[in-house]
């Protein structure tokens, strides 16, 4: 089996690692509320999608 | 017909997925609208959507058939009297898939599918394409007598 022949240094470890991005997550403001949701999902403030309303969606106090 | 399933199962196991299959239809069809990850309600909507379809049926035969997948008869009752005269006008796409956000503990995507119970009023665009093409079928139909009562001179 192939094995690396030298210790990576720490440097060049953390290097690449620093290319390990997180992308924000879009938002638009939501038609109804006006609070920030993302698209195609129902709206976690005021829990309507496309006019209809789902109280499943809204956000609970244990999600923040 | 749904397109068969490849790889894996949910639960684990064919028997497993039969019955996660049948409780989850069993509930939508209890309560309208139930809240699931989005896996199970992809795999749920063409079950259930088949179920309806028997219902609408109506006949005992397809009452038997549904009454293989949905054990509760209270439900399999509700499905035919009060789901399916609902669905009458509806050529399919009965329920709905929304999405909502992602579950707490394991950040799962979560959804919420429910039947679509609405009046159905056909879009705009499909109406206008039905008109054209019956208007096209009486068009070719007035052609058609007249070519076969030229024939007919030609044969005398």
């Amino acid at each position: 089996m192939a094995v690396p022949k030298r210790k990576m240094s720490r440097a060049n470890t953390r290097s690449r690692r620093a290319n390990w991005k997180a992308t924000p997550v879009a938002l638009q403001a939501c038609p109804s509320c006006g609070a920030n949701k993302q698209a195609h999902m129902a709206c976690p403030s005021c829990g309507t999608y496309n006019g209809r309303h789902y109280g499943a969606a809204e956000r609970t106090e244990h999600q923040a | 017909m749904p397109t068969p399933t490849k790889g894996a199962r949910l639960g684990g196991s064919p028997a497993h997925q039969r019955l996660i299959l049948a409780n989850m239809a069993t509930q939508l069809f209890a309560h309208d609208r139930i809240t699931t990850t989005e896996a199970k309600a992809k795999r749920l909507r063409p079950y259930a959507e088949r179920l309806v379809s028997f219902a609408k049926r109506g006949d005992l035969a397809s009452r038997r058939r549904v009454m293989r997948s949905i054990g509760d008869k209270g439900v399999v009752h509700r499905l035919f009297t009060e789901i399916a005269p609902d669905m009458a006008e509806r050529p399919g796409g009965y329920t709905r898939i929304t999405k909502i956000a992602p579950r707490k503990g394991d950040n799962a995507p979560m959804v919420v599918i429910e039947l679509v119970r609405e009046a159905y009023s056909a879009k705009q665009s499909t109406v206008k394409e039905a008109e054209a093409a019956t208007q096209r079928a009486a068009k070719d139909e007035q052609a058609a007598p007249a070519a076969t009562e030229a024939q007919k001179v030609d044969e005398a």
